[in-house]
């Protein structure tokens, strides 16, 4: 055309410019560190909630507990609590409480004094007394772990002895009450940000923006896509060497990598198992491996019929074939699990013997128990990656060929994370994909939240299978000081769980983390959660 | 869509008429080449959901789990065993594509059936009776076309469930209204012309006038609407699928097959292309029938 | 003129009417407890369930439901979301400059490769070009968007390295969102490198989405201006002896444009279609994403007043553009 219009070269230049900034290079902020989680938390009140992405968004990074669990290990540190006794009937907790712990601040709120036992009796209570007025308060949210640990027949006060020290009394003795002092329900809020919080009219605010006493104070949170938290430079165990700490939040793992291997992300939660090989040979990353304090499972219902019969659920347990789910979901990494909690821990019963696969046999149970033609059931599977589980919806294709082979015709149903959740908590499935990560080193951490009588109630134990002699074996162990007479009980307790068969136990897994080189001083935590206090960029 | 634009779009539509035409629409759209490859993949398409059982080498179902990931067997590392490789539970990928064309096809048609069992009625009775019925109806249309298609199904999809069966009612829902305006636009044209006042005035009642004397020459502008009814619909089912709220494990349409495909996306990219490119293929013969259909059909429109 | 627009506009509250009943209904129409659905929590206790179904207002006769259901709405209260406990509308609000910035780039690339190819087809009819071009938007809208998606993002993002993957920045930018246009806020905050991020992030979505619209405008345009040429007054402008390319540009183009200036304002509900899909596979975090979140997640409120402000949208853009295209077309004014 012979009409330059004069629009011509400053849209050509500015064409260029796109073009260029298409080759876009990734200079990530000096000391901002970004973890590219897998999911969006339930919200940042950690009393409220059980999952592990909740817990990485809200008691990790911002909250702390009287002990604490040293990264990388169960072994139980000072946390907000620099020393404490246990009297000698085993019922008596006093701590010694740290001085000069300083709160977070943000707009709304500045704390006008240190951390003391106020907090800590503040923090309990609103679980424990229905008087607090703190104790019913959102709409939709619970006591999750409170209720499920049943942690209300377990303490039977807290009281403040002075602004430095705090008693826990207890009903009983429980030997593993310290290591569920270290867990996540466990953390200390700021007494005087919840009642300036409802002095205001916005007692919400509380639970929705959390204060705590921990390494990193929060920020902002832009729904589904990032959180953001900054150094706190008052943290009484040192100011974190990063500045600024963001999560970003990609619910694919394959877009995870991608982000991964551009920089954009320095550590990654959940890689594919498929993906760790690539991983392993890039030069650029490093990849952490341990062995899972977990399990992954598939709970029957045992309120919803047919499956109240043992025979079903044993037939369903034999049709299954383990190891080729092992590889072809964990690609090899993991072990077939025949007990609910992994070999890794102590009280593993070696001696309990698995249901092998063995659809003829299957058969014949279901024949017993009056279904020789099968059913139809649905089958709830996971919609995220967990690292009990990379793949829910792999497992349950090949669950539900598996039982097909048997005339079992499952439907596959999910949900969204949360909601699924939710509506496992409430009982609403008859078979459910679920899993679980060790929060303390504890076996009865384990059992009883997700096998106990209590945790009937409370949602936990989603087989809804209340045993006596298991939870006699179970409630007993927990009460003893010996680990070797507890470790007894226990064997016997999963032989019971074997024989009854309220679960299909599938893999306990192999976890990987893979980080960028930059990232140093970086360790895997036990309990599946991504710790960033300690780290470094180089 | 605007009563306006739509306006100029459902004119441009609407049919001939009058039954002679219909050798002379025979002979345009034989000359149109692009619509007969249409016809032609829509044919194989046909023969390979009706064969499926017979055609497929393996079960779409059959989890083969030591053949995982295989590549088509023109790779190096492939089997003829498995001409295009197979998925990540070892299922063949040829069979499952065989199989999804049933699926596909039957979704297309039965989600096309029923918005003009619906639609058709609908848009005669609006377009005969007029006055406060074809108010109403079409005010009801404006609505449903208010949301755009995908969120409409989605909407229903809500409401309903997840399912093959819902998505398919989904999908007639998103089509109706367009059968509806269709309908009543072409009665709208017909209705001036001479030969049905003359039914009028010899006494034919509104129900006769509507499925005797006007149904008839509505057909051609349905047909047009219906072909391209079909590629909506099969782009619709597999967004749903996409979604994870269309098919379900295990049924192999190829939606689905595409949902969880981004993780495959270098290891195995089979697993990614073939679903989309059947899915482009037979979107692809429909819209090039419908294409051809419609310049057979309106004079006005042939090139 | 000013009785088309009122006549327009009358046509309208009709509409909105049904809009609104239609968002009414869905809370009934699902599945389950509409106390449950509406607060989220699942297994609550007959006295608490007593109390919610009334403090919902869903004990009275559903006349008055649906009526108190509109006032709330034109007072602009469209619900808060069970999952943030935010407001409806402020989240539309807030994530709908995501989607308008995408739909934005998204139409200027199709308008700006559409409206030449299509000139470019009709000026060579059945030839080659004219082939290619109609090939290629046959092609184009023919192919599921989300698997043309993942194709770009292998070939670009992942073989090539050009583009990233997902996300509207870089995560490191933290950047105020002033306007809610990333591109702006981005070119405003001074932030080194972080206007040259957010162009990058645009640039697979927006061709993506684009693509459908693309390829009809690319149509079109060509029967649109193949029917111009064939008119009488193109020929007699050709006959006078007027340069060919004079009397496409002043004359054909001029009246081409007409109907393809009706096609792209009523993409409008093609674009926020593609944009649902858009969004899923890119990130993006505008409201296509966030609907289809508020789904999955069971948020009804957010479901609800979505769909009532995106049906709202969808009916506002239209009214514009009849409007407009009655200013353009005196003939259609009287129609």
């Amino acid at each position: 055309m012979n009409d330059r219009s004069p629009f011509f070269l400053p849209a050509a230049r500015a064409g260029a410019a796109l073009l260029l900034a298409l080759v876009a290079g990734h200079a990530a902020a000096k000391g901002t560190l970004v973890y590219c989680s897998e999911g969006s938390p339930q919200g940042f009140q950690p009393q409220f909630f059980s999952l592990g992405t909740t817990f990485d968004a809200s008691s990790v990074p911002v909250f702390n507990r009287l002990v604490q669990f040293e990264l990388g290990s169960t072994r139980i540190v000072p946390g907000l609590a620099q020393s404490w006794t246990i009297s000698a009937d085993g019922k008596t907790y006093t701590f010694k409480l740290r001085p000069g712990v300083k709160f977070h601040a943000n707009a709304d709120f500045k704390p006008t004094r240190d951390f003391n036992a106020d907090d800590v009796v503040f923090s309990w209570s609103r679980m424990a007394d229905e008087n607090h007025p703190f104790h019913k308060l959102t709409a939709g949210e619970t006591f999750a772990y409170y209720d499920d640990m049943g942690m209300k027949d377990i303490v039977e006060r807290v009281e403040k002895v002075d602004d430095a020290t705090v008693r826990f009394v207890l009903k009983s003795p429980q030997a593993p009450f310290l290591a569920d002092l270290a867990m996540d329900f466990a953390s200390i809020l700021s007494k005087e940000y919840f009642e300036t919080m409802l002095a205001r009219g916005k007692p919400q605010a509380a639970d929705n923006v959390p204060i705590g006493t921990g390494p990193f104070a929060f920020v902002s949170y832009q729904k589904d896509a990032t959180i953001r938290y900054k150094a706190f430079d008052a943290y009484w165990g040192g100011r974190p060497k990063i500045d600024t700490l963001v999560y970003s939040i990609v619910r694919d793992a394959t877009a995870r990598y991608a982000k991964l291997k551009t920089g954009e992300c320095h550590v990654m939660a959940y890689p594919k198992p498929a993906d760790v090989a690539d991983m392993q040979k890039d030069p650029a990353l490093t990849v952490l491996k341990q062995e899972g304090l977990n399990v992954g499972y598939i709970a029957f219902n045992v309120t919803k019929k047919p499956f109240d019969n043992k025979l079903v659920r044993q037939a369903l347990n034999l049709a299954v074939d383990k190891d080729a789910i092992i590889k072809a979901v964990y690609q090899g990494n993991g072990t077939p699990a025949k007990n609910p909690i992994p070999p890794i821990l102590w009280g593993y019963a070696n001696q309990v013997s698995d249901y092998p696969h063995d659809p003829q046999r299957a058969r014949a149970l279901l024949a017993q128990a009056g279904l020789p033609n099968g059913f139809d059931v649905d089958l709830w599977y996971l919609p995220v990656t967990r690292p009990y589980n990379p793949d829910g919806k792999r497992m349950a294709e090949m669950i539900q060929a598996d039982w097909a082979k048997i005339g079992v015709k499952a439907r596959l149903v999910t949900y969204e994370w949360a909601e699924y959740s939710k509506r496992a908590k409430n009982g609403e499935h008859a078979i459910l994909m679920y899993g679980w990560s060790g929060d303390n080193g504890d076996p009865d951490n384990f059992f009883m939240p997700l096998l106990g009588c209590d945790a009937v109630k409370g949602g936990g134990n989603s087989s809804r299978w209340c045993n006596k002699e298991f939870n006699d074996l179970i409630t007993r162990a927990a009460t003893l000081p010996q680990q070797a007479e507890r470790a007894r009980l226990y064997e016997r307790a999963q032989q019971v769980f074997h024989d009854e068969a309220p679960w299909i136990p599938i893999a306990h897994s192999v976890r990987f983390e893979p980080i960028r080189n930059e990232v140093v001083g970086y360790k895997m935590d036990v309990t599946a959660k991504h710790d960033f206090s300690g780290v470094d960029l180089k | 869509m605007s009563d306006g634009a739509s306006a100029i779009e459902d004119v441009q539509a609407a049919g001939t008429g009058a039954g002679g035409s219909w050798h002379e629409a025979w002979n345009a759209f034989r000359a149109g080449r692009g619509a007969l490859v249409g016809m032609a993949i829509i044919a194989t398409l046909l023969l390979a959901a009706l064969g499926a059982d017979l055609i497929a080498p393996h079960s779409p179902i059959e989890q083969a789990r030591d053949a995982a990931l295989t590549p088509p067997a023109w790779r190096a590392d492939g089997t003829r065993a498995y001409l295009l490789g197979t998925d990540e539970l070892g299922r063949d990928m040829l069979s499952r594509l065989i199989h999804g064309t049933r699926l596909s096809l039957a979704i297309g048609f039965v989600s096309v059936a029923l918005s003009l069992l619906v639609g058709v009625p609908l848009g005669l009775v609006a377009g005969t009776f007029g006055g406060w019925t074809q108010v109403a109806v079409m005010r009801l249309m404006d609505v449903m076309l208010a949301l755009p298609s995908l969120l409409l199904a989605i909407a229903v999809v809500a409401i309903l469930g997840p399912g093959l069966a819902n998505a398919t009612i989904a999908i007639a829902i998103v089509l109706l209204p367009h059968m509806v305006r269709l309908t009543r636009a072409a009665v709208l044209e017909e209705i001036a012309k001479d030969y049905v006042t003359s039914s009028r005035i010899a006494g034919a009642g509104p129900w006769r006038l509507m499925f005797s004397t006007l149904l008839p020459n509505c057909v051609a502008p349905l047909i047009v609407q219906s072909t391209l009814g079909f590629s909506s619909a099969i782009l619709d089912a597999a967004a749903l699928g996409f979604l994870g709220l269309g098919a379900q494990p295990p049924t192999p349409e190829w939606g689905s097959m595409l949902a969880g495909a981004l993780e495959f996306i270098q290891r195995a990219p089979w697993v990614v292309t073939e679903p989309g490119l059947a899915i482009l293929v037979t979107v692809l013969g429909f819209n090039l029938m419908g294409d051809g259909l419609r310049d057979a059909l309106d004079p006005r429109l042939r090139r | 003129m000013l009785r088309f627009l009122l006549r327009r506009l009358a046509l309208v509250v009709p509409t909105f009417i049904g809009i609104t009943l239609v968002a009414f209904s869905l809370i009934h129409l699902i599945p389950g407890d509409p106390v449950e659905n509406l607060s989220g929590e699942r297994g609550m206790d007959p006295a608490r369930r007593e109390r919610l179904l009334h403090e919902f207002g869903l004990d009275r006769p559903l006349p008055a439901q649906y009526a108190s259901y509109v006032v709330q709405v034109l007072r602009g209260d469209l619900g808060t979301s069970l999952t943030t406990h935010q407001p409806v509308l402020d989240e539309f609000l807030a994530l709908f400059p995501a989607t308008l910035e995408l739909a934005l780039f998204a139409m200027l690339v199709a308008v700006a490769v559409g409206l030449p190819a299509g000139i470019i087809a009709a000026l060579n009819r059945n030839r080659m070009a004219d082939y290619l071009v109609m090939g290629a938007s046959l092609a184009g809208y023919s192919m599921p968007i989300f698997w043309w998606a993942l194709l770009l993002i292998l070939f670009f993002s992942v073989d090539l390295g050009w583009t990233p993957v997902s996300g509207r920045i870089a995560v490191q930018y933290d950047v105020p969102a002033a306007t809610g246009l990333m591109l702006l806020d981005a070119w405003r905050s001074d932030a080194p490198g972080a206007l040259r991020s957010a162009a990058s992030h645009l640039v697979l979505p927006s061709i993506v989405l684009g693509t459908v619209p693309l390829a009809v405008i690319a149509r079109m345009t060509r029967s649109s201006m193949l029917e111009v040429l064939r008119e009488d007054y193109v020929r007699t402008a050709r006959a006078k002896g007027l340069p060919m390319r004079r009397v496409i540009l002043v004359h054909a183009l001029r009246n081409a444009l007409i109907p393809v200036v009706t096609v792209i304002g009523l993409q409008v509900g093609l674009l926020l279609s593609g944009a649902i899909l858009t969004e899923t596979i890119f990130s993006w975090p505008g409201i296509g994403n966030w609907l289809i979140h508020g789904v999955q997640s069971r948020d009804y409120p957010v479901v609800q007043g979505g769909l009532l402000l995106i049906a709202s949208l969808v009916v506002g853009v239209n009214l514009l553009v009849d409007a407009l295209y009655g200013v353009i077309n005196p003939r259609i004014r009287h129609v």
